[in-house]
């Protein structure tokens, strides 16, 4: 038997109150690609931090192609050849593409000889990119492919992949694996975490589940069905959103000739979008992130004002009204930053509850606050939506993204909403956790509420919506009938790959 | 009033006189600003920076021991935000503030015996050929050596930030800290660096208005030149050779009312006085007018938090 590249023995990593890792071991063979599983929590991250050299393990050993590795600083990681793609792009807005590369590399060339193989690397990868643009003005994708050139630069041995097609369109996806396929055909073997199964079902040689910290089974996934791997991950059978035939009642919502700039110098601005919602209808728009989603949600919310009669409520103007008293006629919306924008990181759960509950829920009294029923309200959220926390009185912050974000939708959908506007309610959320998002969704719909799902994940758009449309550079298609609907045909609304072709080499 | 008697020559070289402080104090900021550390403590170490300038000239008799000594004495105090900011992680306006009231108090107790006194003069470096050039001669070459280290230390800052390895990781840093940690660089460790160059170049700053610019030690002479060098920097775009130009209009305006004023001029004292501020404000407001824009992480605490 060859020896592995990366061996994991008896990985420990526990902090206060919580192992994070307890005993997980795994192989990891030259020139394979090893999927890495679990939900949120589940210690994937802390796992590659160890590997990386961000952390260090409790206890535990690994092994690098037979010999002790131990890296103390993701220097030394880089050294003996692993690099990782972040999860959360580890980029530099102000910086251009070469520079961005050259903080990722131990002794960078001089600027020019970088930039030329930066140009070489990335053609010869199907990546083109061009050295001397700056980051900040990137799409998703293309930042991606910095991360990526970043790393293949280095000559990894071993690539450690977090999370990295959640921000791409499925031709991007396609662009993606024939790169990491390229890679592991020159030998390269690759860490990949992601939570989407079909994804680890094409690509992966072999997946390592995870589950609260645990290692508890290995699966060769192409032989696997993707359910029998989510139920692996999240230990327990799963449940899929239902949706019952629904009939749809009178246009809650009319966006008309809406057009408004960013308000952020690298946002983009909504040029003439059209749209109508009917009452029990979930209305799903993809898109690229950056192609003007935020800004359609701010407009949604009142946060950008526009012209009176853009927006159109239940026939009634709403335009120009802020987002309270939006709320009071039953415009609700849920954004897609958990920390900052939907909710408040520092303070407390109940105070969060009151910030956009206050108006529909009445927890006000003349401008003096109803602490009690504050509470209550959210202890209602907590255990309608299974929000895991120790109680209310606890810092938004301190709460994992999957139970944020179960506690920030749940706020929304018990204040009966007529209009709901949520930006991807499930990002970053583990399997389970997005499918009661979901079904809270089309729970709520089947009440009679317009629902307007703003996301980049194509699958839950199919699952949960009853007609689909693409923002694309901050235009809106035309919205379709979701039954029928192919990802080709969503691929091209959604503006084909951007211009980004693969280099044919 | 009688404009005949303002003298163009005499008047660009004590131009750049003035705007020297003002100079070694902003790009200081600026390479800590750039870091993503926001010190508001400028005026503090300027006013440390110019009591241990004068005090130990005085006592040694020699400038130069006592310049060293202020970039000393400006980066001791800067430790003191080190410790409050990168270590107890507290808030940097709070730290910065205290730092300017404490470096004014500390400064008046350690100046005590020092007022009236005349330090040693550095003088002039008269460049033989080129400082003899009529015109140019006198407003280019023939001034003392610090103000040519100002100029220096911000051609060497700007080819540092922009062509160096180092310059790029304190660039990056001060964009995205969470980044650069993850990528292995040593946050903490290059915020501190750079807040005690701060330190020491805020120091020389006020040695140069102690012991060339006025020269004698009075309580609180830097009068306000370490708050415009913090408005400075933002003006500049965090660009050093806008600085620097931003820093000789300050000073040439400056030196132009005060010879508009000893000539009589028919515009009232409190405009000539103000129009510094407002013309260099208007002029870098106008030039900023572009895309750049602050360090991200300007001013943000960074913890490790693994």
């Amino acid at each position: 038997m060859t020896t592995p590249l990366l061996s994991l023995q008896g990985l420990t990593k526990a902090y206060p109150g919580v192992v994070a890792n307890d005993q997980v071991s795994f192989d990891i063979g030259e020139g394979e690609v090893h999927a890495l599983l679990g939900e949120n929590g589940a210690g994937k991250s802390t796992l590659v931090k160890m590997i990386y050299g961000l952390v260090k393990p409790d206890s535990g050993t690994m092994l690098l192609r037979g010999q002790p590795f131990a890296p103390p600083e993701p220097r030394a990681a880089r050294a003996d050849g692993i690099a990782m793609v972040f999860q959360h792009f580890s980029l530099f807005d102000a910086l251009n593409v070469a520079e961005n590369i050259a903080l990722g590399m131990e002794n960078p060339p001089p600027m020019g000889d970088l930039a030329a193989r930066i140009r070489e690397v990335s053609e010869t990868y199907g990546l083109p990119l061009d050295p001397y643009r700056t980051v900040g003005d990137l799409s998703a994708g293309e930042r991606q492919r910095v991360e990526i050139i970043r790393c293949l630069l280095q000559d990894p041995k071993l690539l450690i992949m977090d999370e990295p097609t959640s921000v791409l369109t499925p031709q991007e996806v396609d662009i993606l694996f024939e790169t990491l396929n390229k890679l592991r055909a020159e030998g390269t073997s690759i860490l990949y975490i992601s939570h989407k199964l079909e994804e680890i079902r094409t690509l992966c040689d072999h997946a390592t589940i995870l589950r609260l910290g645990k290692n508890v089974g290995e699966c060769v996934p192409s032989e696997t069905s993707a359910r029998d791997m989510a139920e692996m991950m999240v230990g327990s059978t799963l449940q899929t959103p239902e949706r019952s035939g629904r009939d749809f009642g009178e246009v809650a919502l009319d966006v008309s000739g809406l057009s408004v700039p960013s308000p952020s110098e690298f946002g983009t601005a909504l040029r003439n979008v059209h749209m109508t919602v009917r009452k029990g209808e979930v209305l799903g728009i993809g898109g690229v992130a950056g192609n003007g989603q935020d800004e359609l949600l701010g407009v949604l919310s009142g946060e950008i004002p526009t012209a009176a009669d853009a927006i159109k409520f239940n026939g009634q103007p709403i335009g120009k009204l802020g987002p309270t008293a939006r709320r009071k006629l039953g415009v609700l919306t849920a954004p897609e930053e958990r920390l900052g924008h939907a909710a408040a990181p520092d303070m407390s759960l109940t105070e969060n509850a009151l910030l956009t509950g206050s108006v529909r829920e009445g927890l006000e009294n003349n401008g003096f606050l109803k602490w009690a029923e504050t509470k209550s309200f959210a202890e209602k959220i907590i255990s309608a939506f299974d929000v895991r926390t120790p109680g209310p009185e606890n810092a938004a912050r301190s709460l994992s993204g999957g139970n944020l974000q179960k506690f920030v939708i749940g706020r929304e959908v018990l204040q009966n909403p007529d209009v709901l506007v949520v930006n991807q309610p499930t990002w970053g959320v583990d399997a389970a956790a997005a499918a009661s998002i979901r079904q809270a969704i089309l729970d709520l719909a089947a009440k009679g509420t317009a629902v307007i799902c703003i996301s980049q994940d194509l699958d839950e758009l199919m699952e949960i919506s009853d007609s689909f449309a693409a923002l694309n550079e901050g235009r809106l298609s035309a919205p379709r009938e979701t039954t029928g609907l192919t990802v080709d045909e969503i691929g091209l609304m959604m503006g084909g790959a951007h211009g980004m072709e693969v280099a044919h080499v | 009033m009688d404009l005949g008697e303002i003298n163009p020559v005499l008047l660009v070289a004590s131009l750049m006189v003035a705007a020297t402080p003002l100079l070694l104090a902003a790009i200081g900021e600026l390479v800590v600003e750039k870091a993503g550390v926001l010190n508001l403590g400028v005026e503090g170490m300027m006013i440390v920076g110019a009591i241990s300038g004068f005090a130990i000239s005085v006592e040694t008799g020699s400038p130069w021991l006592g310049f060293i000594a202020s970039a000393i004495g400006g980066a001791v105090l800067s430790l003191l935000f080190v410790l409050l900011t990168q270590v107890a992680l507290a808030n940097q306006v709070a730290s910065g503030l205290a730092l300017t009231l404490f470096g004014l108090g500390f400064s008046a107790l350690l100046g005590q015996s020092y007022v009236g006194i005349k330090p040693p003069s550095m003088g002039d470096i008269h460049i033989p050929v080129i400082g003899d050039i009529p015109v140019i001669g006198p407003i280019l070459f023939q001034h003392d050596p610090i103000l040519y280290v100002g100029i220096a230390l911000t051609a060497a800052v700007w080819a540092t930030l922009k062509y160096t390895r180092v310059g790029l990781i304190l660039r990056a840093v001060g964009e995205n800290h969470d980044a650069a940690h993850a990528l292995g660089y040593k946050v903490i460790k290059i915020r501190i660096m750079a807040i005690l160059f701060g330190g020491a170049c805020a120091g020389l700053g006020g040695a140069y208005i102690s012991l060339i610019r006025v020269p004698q030690w009075t309580e609180g002479m830097t009068a306000g030149v370490g708050w415009i060098a913090l408005a400075l920097v933002v003006f500049a775009s965090w660009k050093p050779w806008r600085a620097l130009l931003g820093a000789y209009l300050f000073g040439g305006i400056t030196v132009l009312q005060l010879n508009l004023q000893a000539a009589g001029v028919a515009i009232p004292v409190e405009y000539l006085a103000m129009s510094p501020y407002i013309i260099t404000i208007l002029v870098l407001v106008i030039l900023s007018a572009d895309k750049s824009s602050a360090p991200a992480a300007l001013g943000r605490t960074f913890h490790a938090s693994h």
